[in-house]
């Protein structure tokens, strides 16, 4: 009697590590993302102890370009996010991006972002 | 989870909790940016300290230092970071389980026990950092009502510390499956969908750290 | 042939083969249509609940100084209408179809999570009770539907209220956040060979585009709910504007979710209409591309337009201007839709059934709604209109002449698959007849009442205003709709017995929920059907046709086709529970949240550690 006739040939990626993936990063690439996480959080509360880097204009944009980059870094390589197929990195980056912009807006209509037209 | 799900039609090959879990994450994104966001609206507002970066006296002569201690929580996200390292290596001791191991090193690597062990240890001495934290702050004399910065603060990462201690669990319990039964290549899905989880609480932390403790 | 295993599993579940009958058997369902069903009794009743709510303001307010209510009970009607009516009525009624459809739209056997789908159910049923009993007490919540602060701060506020208000909110954004990871899944992972996205019928698509609103929605009402629950409970001082707090961010999180929350209220019920439209029109949709790409573009932009529920506080010129252009923008999308409807009844062959009246029904009176919304967009013009019945009546407009209509539509189009019989179409007549007329009696004077200055929730008002021929007449509507929905409920109750037998296409309908039987088998599909076109009955391969051939047989049972269904279990009904109970501890007792949780946790376990289904191969 009918069995799913696509059932063989479909079937869920169970029993295969990550069935989808099309390539493993190894231990050299885990051991590689461990120790930028671990340079760049000592870069940043190293800056943190520099009083003239913190009350420079550089010191924001160089601390969320760093913790973004360490964001990215987790994101693709221990979530697999770069490995695996791009239907995941539609379901993270569709919130991500509507997070992000309603962050933005909400610090806009606080106050506590002001964007300045013109001279001054 | 229950044992590993059985052979059933999907339109993408894909596994139908993994998809979940990725749409679970990004609902979370939309989580913590509200708490976050509201962090951040009220940073500088607070009328009375303690404060995080400044220091206050107030109106009785009471002084209080700038209350957030950068070094101790540098400690804290350095355990968080290191424990996704572990996370991953969990993972990958029970993908690789039936491969063979020839050395000393490999079998260390290729141990799940010893890296979900480790991961739930990291993530519990963060929680033991933050739960010190908590403490000493609130000796301090900062408390969820003191002021805005306690109650936004308190509950940004009270909330990020409970999202911990339900991946801590998770952790031992997939520990306890795996004393009871052994994890295998079978489980690669219900490991990696509890890495991803525990990843993704880490990546929190990472802004976290960046806009509460390190941005003034 | 495959056997059915003996059951492994470390609980007393039943076996599919022979589920538990009656009401056991309802309670420990995880059957999608059941659910479905389940969803639809529930929120039908409270659909009449709400209405009765709404009923007892309109007598209140059909004079000048009514003396039918306190001011205080006014304030706890208005409230619950609001809420039971979006969050227990019109929601649920869009998840009955959710539930009932979307797998037999797509091919599917059930949905990806089915025991995760009847937690949701159980949770609704449970926070709807919740925050509903309370009004029987008269301490129903009563700081409106949406609850700003600093009103409902403990300060203004300090009954227990709003804490039902606000804990039972945080449950059923459980319910609904659930409900959404699980269809996410089921629409990108089970859908039939074939059935591509752009082939899938547009219920299904609309009702996609709802999951990733919910998803992304509801995480931020839960902040905006902890916040106000911690300020009540905790002394935590996010609205307490003596410390500094703003009083805008409750505002600005409640409507970041609020206006996703109105798209998410529309579009399943734009849904229904583009499956009913094309059926009794004999034309496939007009423009089916256009309408996937214009409800992908309300869902998105949907999010960027929330502080037009803000205008009159003051956020200043720039961010007035900004939102005042990407409301009128998403007018745009709204818009192609009516046209492609009518794109898609232009020159077909009309027929006149209930379904289609009310379909055509939402598309007049969306659009009138749809109006009224555009001049809400400028923020001058809204100064006028904002907090006045001109308001009202553009959301009745459309969330009754809107959402409820579609809903009608589909209730009228599905009832034959759900229940193996027609409603009547006699009494469907009457139904819409009477409840267009008495729609727009109760909500068209509202436009002038609201012109001429009437507030939102006054519970009384003096006479010579202007307003006092405008109420009447809507109070008169109200009575007359009372009528009509008394006469729908008598044609549902009176045809699941009575109604005419339907066979499995009553309508000569194109897509795949009609191939097979009515009422729908357990296993739905007998062979996962090839998708080759979108309306698989109406074009398609002789291959599309076999398979829906094949699935149109009935009397065939789940053991005789070797189709495997999940057990039957009642941990889902427990750990629903287990959760309302332990927010009832909140405003009872801490022994009740621990209880709760104990149970919730162990309950957690036993679900996740016992098998979805029996063994096979």
């Amino acid at each position: 009697m009918a069995h799913d006739p696509a059932h063989t040939e479909h079937a869920a990626a169970d029993g295969h590590a990550g069935g989808e993936d099309q390539h493993h990063p190894g231990w050299s690439t885990y051991w590689k993302v461990a120790v930028i996480l671990t340079v760049i959080t000592i870069w940043e509360v190293w800056a943190y102890y520099i009083p003239s880097l913190v009350a420079s204009r550089i010191f924001v944009p160089m601390l969320l370009i760093l913790s973004g980059l360490k964001f990215v870094i987790v994101v693709m390589f221990y979530m697999h996010l770069k490995y695996d197929h791009k239907l995941f990195r539609a379901l993270f980056t569709g919130p991500l991006l509507i997070a992000a912009l309603t962050g933005i807006a909400l610090l806009f209509l606080f106050g506590q972002l002001v964007a300045r037209f013109g001279p001054g | 989870m229950s044992a590993p799900a059985a052979h059933h039609y999907t339109t993408t090959g894909l596994d139908s909790r993994k998809i979940a879990i990725w749409a679970f994450i990004g609902s979370e994104c939309m989580l913590f940016i509200s708490l976050i966001s509201t962090y951040l609206i009220y940073k500088g507002r607070s009328i009375v300290g303690p404060f995080p970066h400044e220091e206050w006296t107030s109106p009785d002569g009471r002084h209080f230092e700038p209350i957030l201690d950068i070094l101790v929580t540098s400690a804290s996200t350095f355990v968080l970071l290191m424990s996704s390292l572990a996370m991953v290596l969990a993972l990958s001791a029970v993908q690789n389980k039936n491969l063979p191991k020839r050395t000393r090193g490999e079998r260390i690597l290729g141990s799940s026990k010893l890296w979900l062990w480790m991961t739930a240890l990291l993530g519990a001495t963060f929680l033991g950092f933050q739960a010190y934290e908590f403490t000493s702050f609130v000796h301090e004399g900062l408390t969820l009502s003191t002021n805005l910065f306690g109650s936004s603060f308190f509950t940004l990462t009270g909330f990020h510390g409970a999202h911990v201690t339900a991946g801590v669990i998770w952790l031992v319990s997939l520990l306890a499956i795996d004393y009871r039964r052994g994890l295998g290549p079978a489980d690669a899905l219900n490991v990696d969908i509890a890495a991803l989880y525990w990843h993704f609480v880490d990546v929190v932390w990472i802004v976290i750290f960046t806009v509460v403790y390190l941005i003034q | 042939m495959a056997t059915t295993a003996v059951p492994t599993s470390i609980s007393s579940d039943s076996m599919p083969s022979d589920p538990y009958s009656g009401i056991w058997g309802w309670i420990t369902t995880v059957d999608h249509k059941r659910i479905g069903i389940l969803y639809l009794y529930t929120a039908l009743s409270f659909f009449i609940i709400g209405g009765l709510e709404a009923v007892v303001i309109r007598a209140q307010l059909q004079g000048p100084n009514g003396q039918l209510v306190s001011a205080e009970m006014y304030n706890q009607l208005f409230t619950m209408h609001g809420t039971t009516m979006v969050f227990l009525a019109i929601m649920p009624l869009s998840a009955a179809f959710f539930n009932f459809l979307i797998p037999l739209q797509i091919g599917a056997r059930d949905v990806a999570f089915p025991r995760l789908n009847a937690f949701s159910y159980w949770v609704y049923l449970f926070g709807g009770i919740f925050i509903t009993v309370p009004i029987f007490f008269q301490l129903a919540p009563d700081g409106g539907w949406f609850g700003y602060t600093p009103l409902t701060t403990r300060a203004y506020s300090p009954g227990i209220n709003i804490d039902f208000w606000v804990i039972g909110l945080q449950i059923l954004g459980v319910s609904s956040l659930a409900a959404a990871f699980n269809f996410i899944t089921t629409i990108i992972n089970l859908r039939a060979p074939g059935m591509t996205l752009m082939r899938m019928p547009m219920f299904t698509w609309m009702s996609f585009v709802v999951q990733f609103l919910v998803i992304l929605a509801f995480p931020v009402i839960t902040v905006a709910l902890v916040f106000l629950l911690f300020d009540r409970f905790f002394g935590t001082q996010f609205y307490a504007v003596a410390a500094g707090a703003d009083p805008l961010l409750w505002q600005h999180l409640f409507w970041i979710f609020g206006h996703p929350e109105v798209y998410i209220l529309i579009l399943p019920a734009f849904g229904l209409v583009s499956e009913v439209l094309p059926t009794f029109s004999r034309k496939p949709l007009f423009g089916y591309p256009v309408m996937v790409y214009s409800g992908i573009l309300i869902g998105v932009l949907g999010f960027g337009v929330w502080a037009h529920h803000m205008f009159a506080v003051g956020m200043g010129a720039i961010a007035d201007s900004i939102f005042a252009v990407s409301t009128m923008l998403i007018a745009i999308p709204t818009g192609v839709k009516i046209f492609n409807w009518i794109g898609t009844m232009w020159q077909g062959q009309l027929r006149f059934t209930s379904a289609m009246k009310f379909a055509i029904g939402l598309v007049a009176l969306f659009t009138i709604g749809g109006i009224s919304g555009v001049m809400h967009s400028s923020p001058p013009a809204d100064l006028q209109q904002t907090d006045t019945y001109f308001i009202v009546a553009h959301f009745h407009y459309v969330l009754f002449g809107g959402s409820i209509m579609g809903i009608f539509a589909g209730i009228y189009y599905y009832f034959p698959k759900m229940t193996g019989r027609m409603m009547s179409e006699r009494l469907g007549n009457v139904h819409f007849w009477l409840n267009f007329i008495a729609m727009n009696l109760t909500f068209f004077p509202m436009h002038f009442s609201g012109m001429l200055g009437m507030p939102r929730r006054i519970y009384t008002y003096d006479s010579g205003q202007g307003w006092d021929t405008f109420n009447l007449i809507s109070s008169i509507g109200a009575y007359m709709l009372v009528l009509a929905t008394a006469i729908f409920l008598y044609n549902f109750f009176m045809s699941r017995k009575r109604g005419e037998v339907a066979g499995s296409n009553p309508w000569g309908a194109g897509t795949l929920e009609w191939t097979i039987p009515s009422p729908v088998p357990e296993y739905n599909f007998a062979v996962l059907p090839t998708i080759t076109s979108r309306y698989p009955l109406w074009e398609g391969t002789e291959e599309a046709a076999e398979s829906a051939r094949i699935n149109s047989q009935e009397g065939k049972t789940s053991e005789e086709l070797g189709i495997v269904l999940p057990y039957s279990t009642v941990k889902p009904m427990i750990v629903a529970l287990a959760m309302v109970i332990m927010f009832c501890g909140l405003i009872t007792t801490m022994a009740l949240t621990f209880l709760g949780a104990a149970i919730m946790v162990l309950a957690l376990y036993s679900w996740l550690l016992s098998p979805l289904e029996p063994e096979h191969h």
